[in-house]
């Protein structure tokens, strides 16, 4: 208990250090592009349309509202992808500042992910664009988009914290990660419905895959405007709970060895 | 000696290095690496049983050839590196000055890293905000505020990074050599704010290749050698032996 008490004192010491390497992500990720933050809307935006012509002319799925199943499939998995690329790094990247300064390890880490976060927030502009225009109809339900984004971000945090203590002793993850993701873009019905794949797959994808949970949870608010069954929400929340746990446990076991590799 | 006098307390440490050596010839040296487990582990003493007490209020400086281990000794009492044998514990708050540009990020503009710099001293972005107008004046970069810090020449990054880092009286100042790099009026105010904060309680831990600096801020010093300490003591002294071992 006390070291829980001494761990929130110490983030709280920090939480503008937290803000300022946030901010920092944010700023330089767009600095002197002409469009700046413009493009947080535009990526998703564009990739979904090519997205939809391509898969409303070569293979059709009978999907309603198309653009916006595929957008909300895409902006979730864009930012797994997104925020655990970029904590893989957060230790290895910021040598510079670990080697020279003493800071608790785990914020940059942490930082990333929220900075990708606040890009995941931007482009739901692009959402809100693309429900106008296709006309899905407007609930109160929609205002629960908050609750999976909530889960993803924890289930990233944990897995990025796990892949940061990870590739600081085994670069060669952030190779292996980048297949890894490929992999399961596929397994995930981001731009196809689950009801495609054979039966015993389903069930095996709905409970092992936690991009599902998530994203079928921020269908059925946007989408569908329906409460979300209890399966999801178990495999969600627990998926977050686990991959936490494991995140800060081999974090917290490996970050005093990390000054002698980086 | 009483416990709560110390600044800086540090009992037989012995800090390992990773010298992450890459000098592999062949598969077999490869394999024969792999399962020694040096493949990505090297191991190198930086530092062996080195004790210090730093009493509060009191300057040391470290002398030593290259590679003696003056840094490393410094980065263990930031707590950057944790000891592999012995303890170090270190009773206040500190202000590292460890290298150039240490805590700046080089795509950002000087405004930019003044709070991130700050933020990581631990201060708030409020409190930087009311200080904001006196570092950069005792840095003298007003017209450079909003050029990212890449641009800079290195002796404006140190004068940038002095100034945020003795903005408040911290109480345990650590400097590692950075003042070679300013000009002389600049190392003049650098001396005058040290010395000012010497007279106002702040201990100072500092390293320096001239012994004339060590000699003149320094009441004690320590010698090192390949990491092992030849002498402490008095700064006169040991900077002395120093000299006379050099000739």
């Amino acid at each position: 208990m006390n070291r829980v008490i001494q761990w929130v004192r110490n983030f709280l010491k920090y939480k503008d250090l937290f803000a300022q390497l946030v901010i920092r992500d944010i700023k330089l990720k767009y600095r002197r592009s002409f469009l700046g933050y413009l493009w947080s809307v535009l990526n998703p935006l564009f990739t979904m349309l090519i997205m939809w012509v391509v898969f409303s002319n070569l293979f059709r799925f009978d999907i309603q509202y198309f653009p916006v199943y595929l957008l909300t499939g895409q902006i979730l998995f864009g930012f797994m992808s997104e925020a655990t690329n970029a904590s893989m790094l957060s230790i290895t990247g910021n040598a510079g500042l670990l080697k020279k300064t003493y800071i608790p390890k785990y914020i940059f880490t942490v930082s990333r992910v929220t900075s990708s976060l606040v890009n995941l927030l931007l482009s739901m502009i692009a959402l809100i664009i693309v429900t106008l225009i296709t006309g899905v109809p407007i609930t109160w339900r929609m205002l629960w988009f908050l609750v999976p984004i909530i889960q993803l971000y924890f289930f990233c945090v944990g897995l990025g914290l796990f892949l940061a203590q990870g590739s600081v002793f085994f670069r060669d993850l952030q190779y292996i990660w980048s297949v890894i993701i490929t992999a399961w873009m596929y397994i995930t019905p981001i731009f196809y419905p689950i009801s495609i794949m054979p039966e015993q797959l389903q069930s095996l994808i709905k409970f092992c895959n936690p991009m599902y949970a998530y994203i079928a949870q921020f269908r059925d608010c946007i989408l569908y405007g329906v409460p979300s069954g209890p399966n999801l929400y178990i495999a969600g929340i627990g998926w977050a709970m686990i991959m936490m746990t494991a995140g800060i446990w081999s974090f917290v076991k490996n970050q005093d060895r990390f000054i002698l590799y980086i | 000696m009483i416990k709560s006098n110390l600044a800086v307390d540090i009992n037989h440490a012995t800090i390992r290095f990773n010298m992450a050596s890459e000098s592999i010839f062949s598969i077999k040296e490869y394999f024969v690496k792999l399962v020694k487990g040096q493949l990505m582990f090297q191991e190198f003493f930086a530092l062996q049983d080195v004790s210090l007490q730093v009493e509060k209020g009191d300057s040391w400086g470290f002398v030593g050839t290259n590679g003696a281990g003056k840094s490393t000794l410094l980065k263990l009492v930031c707590g950057i590196l944790k000891p592999f044998e012995g303890t170090a514990q270190v009773y206040g708050s500190i202000a590292p000055l460890i290298e150039l540009g240490a805590g700046f990020d080089p795509e950002m503009t000087a405004r930019e890293n003044v709070f991130l710099n700050g933020a990581i001293l631990g201060h708030t972005k409020k409190f930087m905000q009311e200080h904001l107008d006196e570092i950069i004046d005792f840095a003298e970069l007003r017209e450079f505020l909003d050029v990212p810090i890449k641009n800079f020449s290195s002796g404006m990054t140190a004068r940038l990074g002095f100034s945020i880092a003795t903005m408040v009286q911290p109480e345990i100042l650590i400097v590692d050599e950075i003042l070679a790099v300013g000009d002389y009026a600049f190392q003049q105010k650098c001396h005058m704010r040290m010395e000012k904060m010497l007279s106002g309680g702040t201990t100072l831990l500092f390293v320096s290749h001239s012994v004339d600096q060590v000699k003149t801020l320094c009441k004690h010093a320590l010698w090192l050698e390949k990491g092992r300490v030849v002498m402490s003591g008095k700064s006169a002294e040991v900077c002395d032996a120093y000299i006379a071992s050099k000739q």
